[in-house]
């Protein structure tokens, strides 16, 4: 997996994660539609991939399904990085 | 015809969707006052059972208190039925600016605004004191009308985990670029019945230079020594800069809320909050009866000492029965199933043995924390408490998760 994968991987874990949690968060770990990241909760992690990656995602592709797992967010953020 | 065939299997198809996922909202029909005793018609249809109501918001009994009732009754003959008016056109009475006195001398803040709800009072102050220039920094599980309101409103938005004042202090670091910071949370948390420390809010308020709003509506009225609120029990009331609160839970629970706070606070939702704009005003006999609740609430602590006793016995009868409960000291206690299915099936038997309470389950409460919520009030008895506590063991019993923890009864059920 590419450094991309790892860093959104770690934010996701230290952003949404509770330390005494014992949920385990792997690259394609369903996040909305498990309920571990609510769609309200899901703006912190669009404004990280913004500043991070310096781009800009339009609302109507920052979606709940778009953001459900590691993976589909790197798709996303690629498409973008062009 | 507009409403087409179509258009009905696709509305239709919606529906049986929301039946598929079981979270289809049944019917139920209450024929009595809203008391400890109550008439109920569930499911639609079926005769009418009198059931120990354990899920309502009438924390301090005032629903049907007589004192409230003819104070209604009075506000009614004196003051009419409608306003038929917005507050600032032609629907703001006395009695109006009476109840906003009284509600700022009781919850210690500068001035009050009344709304329709306390929905509503959500709906509308953010999008009246903030702007793009501004950040609204709020606790994940704070109430959904809280979360819409902060959506209607320009500001930047973020989110910090629940009650983890380390990552509040993250995010109040990250937005010091911002003009204003605005921290939001709840102060019970209506599902988990948890109190959000103030007193570590307010101080981290500080340090950063932000603001604090409270959601007040499932503690005012009780929490606190004199029922004054959560800022009141963390000893902060003069640290709080806006509260959102209802009349339609502990304080009579009929309906209308407010914002109370800073001056200049209030007089911009005055001029500028939507919903207090273009929403009719809360009717006068609801003012009235508002009015004899702050009164009653203000005068003495009985009811809030009471609620206080009903909530303190339940969780230690409750934990001694062997059922797992979460929260702190708050009349909001969730007897945790983890399960969605089983928190229905249990809840549907409950109300067999005459136990009205309700299984609440994803996405009303996290995925894997189903849970049903039992709301006491200052209307119960000890005996109601009792046979509440004997239903759960015998219900807990039959599905086997006596004596069990969470990770018991997720190995048992899963989540």
């Amino acid at each position: 997996m590419s450094s991309m994968h790892e860093e959104v991987l770690e934010y996701v874990i230290d952003e949404y994660i509770d330390e005494d949690d014992d949920l385990e968060v792997d690259f394609e770990t369903a996040l909305i539609s498990s309920g571990i990241v609510d769609s309200f909760s899901m703006v912190s992690l669009k404004v990280f991939l913004e500043k991070k990656y310096k781009i800009s995602l339009p609302d109507s592709e920052a979606t709940p399904e778009a953001f459900d797992t590691v993976n589909s967010i790197c798709v996303l953020v690629e498409k973008h990085l062009g | 015809m507009a409403y087409s065939d179509k258009n009905r299997a696709m509305f239709a198809g919606e529906i049986e969707e929301i039946k598929d996922k079981g979270l289809y909202k049944e019917k139920r029909f209450i024929c009595s006052p809203q008391d400890a005793n109550i008439l109920v018609e569930y499911p639609e249809g079926a005769e009418k059972k009198e059931v120990i109501n354990f899920c309502a918001n009438n924390y301090l009994g005032l629903s049907s208190h007589p004192d409230v009732v003819e104070a209604a009754h009075k506000g009614l003959d004196e003051r009419g039925y409608g306003m038929s008016s917005v507050r600032f056109i032609c629907g703001t009475q006395d009695i109006h600016r009476e109840l906003q006195d009284k509600v700022s001398k009781f919850l210690g803040m500068e001035e009050t605004l009344l709304f329709p709800s306390c929905m509503d009072a959500n709906a509308g102050v953010f999008e009246a004191i903030l702007d793009q220039d501004d950040v609204i920094i709020a606790d994940r599980l704070i109430h959904a009308s809280l979360v819409d309101g902060i959506r209607l409103c320009s500001a930047h938005y973020d989110t910090f985990k629940h009650m983890n004042m380390k990552h509040l202090r993250k995010k109040l670091e990250l937005h010091q670029d911002k003009r204003t910071r605005l921290i939001v949370c709840d102060g019970v948390f209506s599902m988990d019945g948890d109190l959000m420390p103030l007193d570590e809010v307010c101080d981290l308020a500080e340090e950063f230079d932000a603001m604090v709003l409270v959601d007040e509506s499932h503690a005012s009225g009780f929490i606190g020594k004199t029922g004054r609120g959560t800022h009141e029990h963390f000893g902060v009331m003069d640290r709080v800069d806006l509260i959102t609160t209802t009349f339609g839970k502990g304080l009579g629970g009929a309906s209308g809320g407010c914002v109370s706070g800073r001056a200049e606070l209030i007089e911009l939702c005055r001029q500028k909050a939507r919903p207090y704009l273009f929403s009719n005003s809360m009717a006068p006999s609801i003012v009235a009866g508002s009015i004899k609740v702050i009164d009653l609430v203000s005068a003495n602590t009985d009811r809030r000492d009471k609620l206080e006793w009903n909530t303190k016995y339940f969780r230690e009868q409750i934990t001694a029965a062997g059922l797992c409960v979460g929260g702190q000291d708050t009349p909001i206690v969730p007897v945790m199933l983890y399960n969605a299915k089983l928190a229905n099936d249990m809840a549907r038997d409950m109300y067999a043995e005459g136990i009205y309470v309700i299984g609440f389950f994803f996405p009303v409460v996290p995925a894997g924390a189903a849970r049903i919520r039992v709301q006491l009030s200052a209307a119960h008895d000890k005996d109601h408490i009792d046979k509440a506590v004997a239903a759960f063991a015998k219900v807990g019993e039959k599905y086997g998760i006596i004596g069990l923890d969470k990770k018991g009864i997720i190995e048992k059920y899963g989540m």
